[in-house]
Parts: structure tokens; sequence; C-alpha cells
């Protein structure tokens, strides 16, 4: 079982991050659960989301000890690193996380998620890049099953981008 | 031998429950002659309030609802949305209308709903023995406002009908008395527009029918009828308050 | 039909769709609003009616004239809204109409919070408006539940002239899963007695108004009596390793869930612990507790000690029963049951 936080500020992609790893993993047949942190709709306000793939049933989908979290701003860090499981893997975005994770006992990956997707010429895409890398340090599903959930996720007048969003997660998962 | 008048076919036989000298039973009259006249009775569902006309359902023959105090329009709401090509109406009292059911009838005439109110104002809840309505007048002494209804204590009376006159979604708006034979002749001509007026799809008609409660008012029937013309009509002027079917026929001149 | 990944809110809607529903009035409330969007974007494309009510009451009552007219008709609301809708539900009960009344719950009192709660749990199985009636209540616990348990929910509804609600929480409405939508056709019941207009049969007529107490004890027996034949055939609860259980877990919804985790995390250390999850919170299921009377039970719910009360009366004694919840908006945790647990079967070596 892999339990997942995804956290960032509103409008990052991270509530789709976490339904493309969700929506793979019962493409792959495994059992999945996608839990969004709500709250009064506020746009740039901070969320998150929970992930479980497993090969069981899932209790709760709340995660409260994931084996890997992916921040994508500074908050997200201040609030999740503590929680990541010794041994567990923490993907953060430097271009927007200002300080580097103070925890020795997890694996961490910078990688400037916003930065390579500016260069891609859509900042918007910073959260595959961020996802790229986690596959990479943490293959749970594999890049052909997010392709696919793409075309469940995405709403169809964003399809077109879809070559573009897996452009971004090659380049996050070949980022050194 | 040729008969001149008999019990509408909308209506049933039961005998009425109201008191001595109260217009209910004329405007129940009607509201089934219009039914009858339009030929929609069985094409009709009607909706009973509560209050001193909760038992309508039991007078008038055809399909009947029996809606919670002040819920009539959101029923007739549900009914009229799931069969459009029913003829849907309510018929609500002053206290369910105007207190407690604003929120529904306001927002049943905004939407512009295709249904047809008779809404019975006589200045009093009659059922639960003589308390004060949205429409006691100024003055008027029932048992909560035993010193007349003040001001400084309870407001004014609402004037329903010019109030949902300003909603775009009311087609017809029509304030009518029962005070004598010629007004209640009015009314019956007033009542079937109202259900003309949803036949022909044009939306929301309210029909406000000034009636007596002469027990509550602590009048003979005479002195009661004599009261509200006196009295009730000067405060709700009658008239027509809207009639967005005279509005399109006058942009045509 | 291969699984779809979808909210519980969303799965509800659609399944709800699939078993007729054909009028759906409602009004925003947070967290169930995914309902009423998914309903307004796809009921009138599928030949229903969706619309937005100017208040709770208003739409309970709009749910009350289309099912008087024999329509799979539903709404949908959370904790505060449905407290508005207790007045129609009470009605919508003594005039045995049938619909489907959802709650996804929040957390309370008063306007509380908007995370997950299991704080309307007396007012949806002890009554909740006045006078005396039943809902049929069942307790989805996954979003295949939400589903399914919904699509269910109109025909026992048509089946048995009730209202059924659904009781769900913030969590399932909002969390995604795998769902897969089941090809099963909707019960068709005849409905001679709804208003559609008079023709060619003699008036029918929707009410719940009978001052005659004679002839309102009888209604109110005949009620008695329907509420009795739905308990003997419509109780429903799943159990989970509890054949050689020395203690017994109860929760249902996504207490369930948490709890089910905790019985396997028990398991793996050797301790014989197993679940009760009532899924008809009314009927209760007493049997199960019933047939293991005389060990201990363990309540897990997010509310105050209610569910906890039911499971008392079905224990009747025969069995010591241990409470433990969390509150406002909070989620238990398997790790924290699973302390609980060992607190019981080991006493302070839990700790």
């Amino acid at each position: 079982m892999t339990e997942i936080i995804i956290a960032g500020f509103g409008g990052q992609g991270v509530l789709v991050m976490g339904q493309l790893l969700a929506n793979a993993g019962m493409l792959e047949g495994k059992e999945v659960s996608w839990y969004p942190s709500y709250g009064p709709e506020q746009r740039g306000g901070t969320c998150n989301c929970s992930v479980v793939i497993s090969a069981g049933e899932i209790g709760s989908p709340i995660v409260s000890e994931p084996d890997a979290v992916i921040v994508m701003n500074r908050p997200s860090l201040d609030r999740f690193e503590p929680a990541v499981k010794p041994g567990g893997i923490l993907v953060y975005n430097t271009t927007l996380v200002d300080r580097a994770p103070e925890r020795s006992d997890i694996t961490a990956i910078g990688i400037p998620a916003t930065a390579v997707a500016d260069e891609l010429g859509n900042s918007r895409i910073a959260n595959m890049v961020a996802l790229g890398a986690f596959l990479k340090a943490s293959p749970v599903v594999s890049p052909e099953s997010i392709s696919r959930s793409l075309e469940r996720v995405l709403s169809q007048r964003h399809h077109h981008l879809i070559p573009l969003n897996m452009q971004a997660l090659e380049r996050g998962r070949a980022y050194q | 031998m040729k008969q001149v008048f008999q019990r509408p076919e909308s209506l049933t036989d039961v005998q009425m429950h109201y008191c001595p000298g109260c217009t209910h039973g004329i405007i129940h009259r009607l509201v089934a002659e219009a039914i009858d006249d339009l030929g929609v009775r069985e094409s009709a569902i009607g909706v009973a309030s509560v209050g001193c006309s909760v038992f309508a359902y039991d007078y008038f023959n055809c399909d009947m609802q029996q809606a919670a105090h002040g819920r009539a329009p959101a029923v007739a709401t549900g009914i009229k949305r799931v069969l459009p090509d029913r003829i849907v109406f309510t018929y609500q009292g002053d206290g369910d209308l105007a207190s407690i059911g604003m929120a529904e009838i306001v927002h049943a005439a905004a939407r512009g709903e295709n249904i047809t109110v008779v809404f019975i104002n006589n200045a009093i809840y009659g059922m639960t023995s003589g308390q004060m309505a949205p429409t006691t007048l100024l003055g008027q002494k029932t048992t909560t406002t035993p010193q007349g209804r003040s001001i400084e204590a309870n407001g004014y009376p609402i004037r329903v009908s010019e109030l949902l006159a300003t909603l775009d979604g009311a087609a017809y708006i029509e304030r009518v008395s029962t005070h004598d034979p010629k007004h209640v002749r009015q009314a019956g001509r007033a009542i079937k527009k109202a259900f003309q007026t949803q036949l022909e799809g044009r939306g929301f008609a309210l029909v406000e029918v000034l009636s007596t409660c002469s027990v509550n008012w602590g009048m003979t029937p005479q002195e009661a009828l004599d009261w509200m013309r006196d009295n009730m009509v000067p405060y709700y002027p009658l008239g027509v308050y809207k009639d967005s079917a005279r509005k399109e026929e006058a942009a045509h001149d | 039909m291969a699984k779809v990944l979808m909210k519980g809110n969303e799965a509800l809607a659609e399944a709800a769709i699939r078993a007729g529903c054909r009028a759906f009035y409602g009004y925003p409330i947070t967290p169930q609003n995914e309902v009423p969007s998914y309903m307004a974007q796809n009921l009138p494309e599928r030949g229903g009616v969706y619309l937005q009510a100017e208040s709770e009451v208003s739409a309970i009552n709009m749910v009350y004239g289309a099912a008087g007219c024999g329509v799979r008709v539903m709404t949908s609301s959370s904790s505060p809204g449905l407290s508005l809708k207790m007045e129609g539900i009470s009605y919508i009960a003594a005039a045995e109409l049938p619909c489907v009344i959802v709650n996804v719950m929040r957390c309370g009192p008063g306007l509380g919070g908007i995370h997950p709660g299991q704080g309307d749990y007396f007012q949806a199985v002890k009554g909740g408006g006045h006078g005396d009636y039943r809902l049929i209540v069942l307790a989805p616990a996954s979003v295949q539940e939400m589903a399914d348990l919904t699509f269910e929910a109109f025909d026992l509804a048509d089946k048995w002239r009730n209202p059924v609600m659904i009781l769900a929480d913030g969590l399932l409405g909002q969390m995604m899963e795998p769902v897969k939508f089941s090809q099963k056709e909707p019960l068709a019941v005849e409905k001679p007695w709804a208003t559609t207009g008079a023709r060619g049969r003699r008036p029918n007529t929707v009410n719940t108004l009978d001052i005659v107490p004679e002839s309102l004890e009888r209604r109110n027996y005949a009620l008695a009596d329907k509420y009795s034949r739905i308990a003997q055939s419509e109780t429903r609860w799943q159990e989970y390793k509890t054949e050689d259980a020395d203690l017994l877990l109860a929760a249902y919804g996504t207490s369930a869930r948490v709890a089910r985790s905790a019985v396997d995390m028990a398991r793996a250390e050797g301790l014989k612990v197993g679940l009760i999850r009532p899924i008809s919170l009314w009927p209760f299921p007493s049997e199960p507790f019933e047939r293991h009377h005389g060990k201990e039970f363990l309540v897990v719910e997010m509310s105050m000690g209610q569910l906890v009360e039911d499971v008392r009366l079905a224990v009747n004694g025969q069995g010591t029963v241990h409470f433990h919840n969390r509150l406002g908006g909070m989620v238990p945790t398997p790790r924290e049951v699973l302390v609980k647990i060992k607190d019981i079967l080991l006493g302070g070596e839990g700790q």
C-alpha cells in the first residue's frame, strides 16, 4: 500500500495530480482512493489531497503517515515534511520553496518544477513535472497509465494539452 | 323541468365546515365554476393549505394534495414541474400565504411558475380562532392585538397583490372582493382568467379575494360584508395589478 | 461497463438518474454541492427536472408535490439543511410518499463546520420531524455503495411507500474511488394513489390531516404495522471477521472504514477482533449483536454517543459496550482505534 499526500496552492493542479495517480492505479487493477482537503472556496488558498494505492481494500482515505509527499510551495513543505514516514519520499518544487528540507531520514528530491514548466511554455504544467520526478523515485504507476488517465481526468476542452502534459511528465522523470 | 342552478361538477357533495356567513364557500364555488367552464377538472391538481381552507381537499372534486403551512406554492411547483400539462392551483389564506409562506409565494411568482393561486384575505387567522394576520388592518382588534393592531408593535399590513406585481415572473395579479353579488361575479371572472393564464402558459397568476370572517370579527354576516366594503377595500384597492397579456396587446398598438 | 473514478456525491447522483429519478429539488450547501451540480448538468438531458429551490424548506415540499404525482424524486442536503427539511419529511412519511432524501453529513451543532461528521444519526433514525414515523435509513461506506444504496433506495421507497434517507458524510461525498454502475432495471411499481389528474377515475388525495382520533389512531397503527414489516425484511448489515472475535467493533459509514483497518491491524497482532457494520441504520440490525451476547463491544463513531445507544439496546446488558469517537470534523485514525482495542483486550498494555 502506498499513501501519498500532494499539497500546494489552489490552482497549481495538486488535486489533478492526485486524481491522475488514483485513476492510473485503478487502470492497473489496484484499489485506490482520493480525498481532497475541502473548505470554503478560495482561489489561491492552500489545498492538498490524499491518495492511497493498494493491493487490498482501503480503510480510511485520509493519509496521516504518508509514504510520499509532493509539495508545490513553501507552506506545504512546512506542514507536511514532518509527516513523511521514515524512509519515505519528499518531492519539493524548488522554484517556490526557498528552503531545503530538514529531515535526514527521508529521500528528499528537489526539482524546479515551475521553472521547467515555464521553459515548456506553460507554468500550469509544473504539477506534471513534479509528478514525473515522483514517479521516477517511486514508480507506483506507469507513465502509460498516467497518459490514459489524462484523457479521463482532464476535461474535453483541455485534451489538446495532453501531449504537453506528457512532455512535462517526461522532463520530470529525466531530471537529475 | 328545466334545471337552472346546480352544484358545479368540480365540487363534491361533502357538507362544508365553514361558519355561517363565511365567504369561503362562495369562493370555492367560483373556483369550481372556473374549472368546469374551462373543462379542466380531469387534469386539475389542487393544493390545499393550512388555515380554514385546510379541508379544501374534501370539497374540490379533483385530485388534491394537502400541503404544510405556507408551503403550497412549493408543493404546486413540485407538481407542475413534473406534470407540466396538468392544471395546478393552490388555495391559501393570508396567514398561510403572506406570513409563514411569504418566501414560497414570492419565489414561485419570481420564477414565473405556471400555476394559479387563489389567495383569501380576511385580515385574520380564522382556524386558530382570531389572531392577528399579516393583513390585519391598523387598529383592528384580534385575540393577539386586544387593543387593536398598532404600528409600534406590529408594523403595517402587507398588500400582497401590489408586492407580487413588482415581480417580472408574475403574469396576472388581480384583487377582487366578495361583499356584494356584483363583486362576486367580478371575482369569478378574475379566477377564471387566472386559470386561463395558466392554460395559455403565461406564468404565475394570483387572485387576491377579500373575504369575511364574521365570527372572529365579532359581527353578523351582513355587518361583516359592510365592514369589509368600508374598511378593507379602501386599504386593499380592487383592480388588476398585473396582466402581461394586456401589456403585450398594448405593445402592439 | 468498466470502473470509473468518481466522487461519492457524483456516483450517488448518477445512480439516482439510473434508478429513474426524474426530479431533483435542492439548495446549495457544502459538502453535498456536487449532487445538485451533477443533477443540473445531467438530469434535464436525460428526461428529468432539475430545480434549485429558494430554501431547503421549499425543496422538500417540492419533493412532496412531485412524489405525490408518483414520480421518482430526490433531494439532497447536508446537516443544517436537513434540520430545515424535517417538517416536510414528517409530512412525506405521514402521506406515505416514496422519495429519496440524501444527507451528506457535516459536523454540528448549529452551523458547525463543513468537515465530515455523524452527528445526525438520532435525527435520521429516531425521527427528527414531529410525530411518530420512520425513515428507512441506509448508510453507505464507499463510493460504490453511494451508488448501489442510492439505486436501491428508490426501489425501497416505491416498494414500501416510504421516504428513504441516504445517510452519508462529507468524506464519502468528497472522496473518489472506482465505481461500477449496475445494469439493473429499476423496480416497476404501480401507483394508483398518485395525483395525476382524475381522468376517468375518482379523485385521489395526498393528505396528512386526520382530526378524528379514532381514525388517526388507525392510520398510526397501520404505519406501525408497515414499519414492523420493513424491519422484518429490510434490515441490512455486514460482518467482518466476527466469527471467532472476542471484541466486536460497531461502526457505520466512514467510521466503519476506519474500524475495518483497525480490525486488520489488531488481527496482525494476533487479537481476535471483528466488525459489525450496520448498513440499514433503521431498521437497526440487532441480530448480529444478539448473536455475540456475552462479548466485548466497541462503538466507533463521529458523534457524541449516538450509535452507542442502539448498540447498547441490542446488547441489552449482555456484554460491555465501549466507545471511541472523534468530533468537530475530525476522523478517527485506525491507529487510535487500535490503541483502544488493546486497552480493552490487554488492559493497560495497549497504551
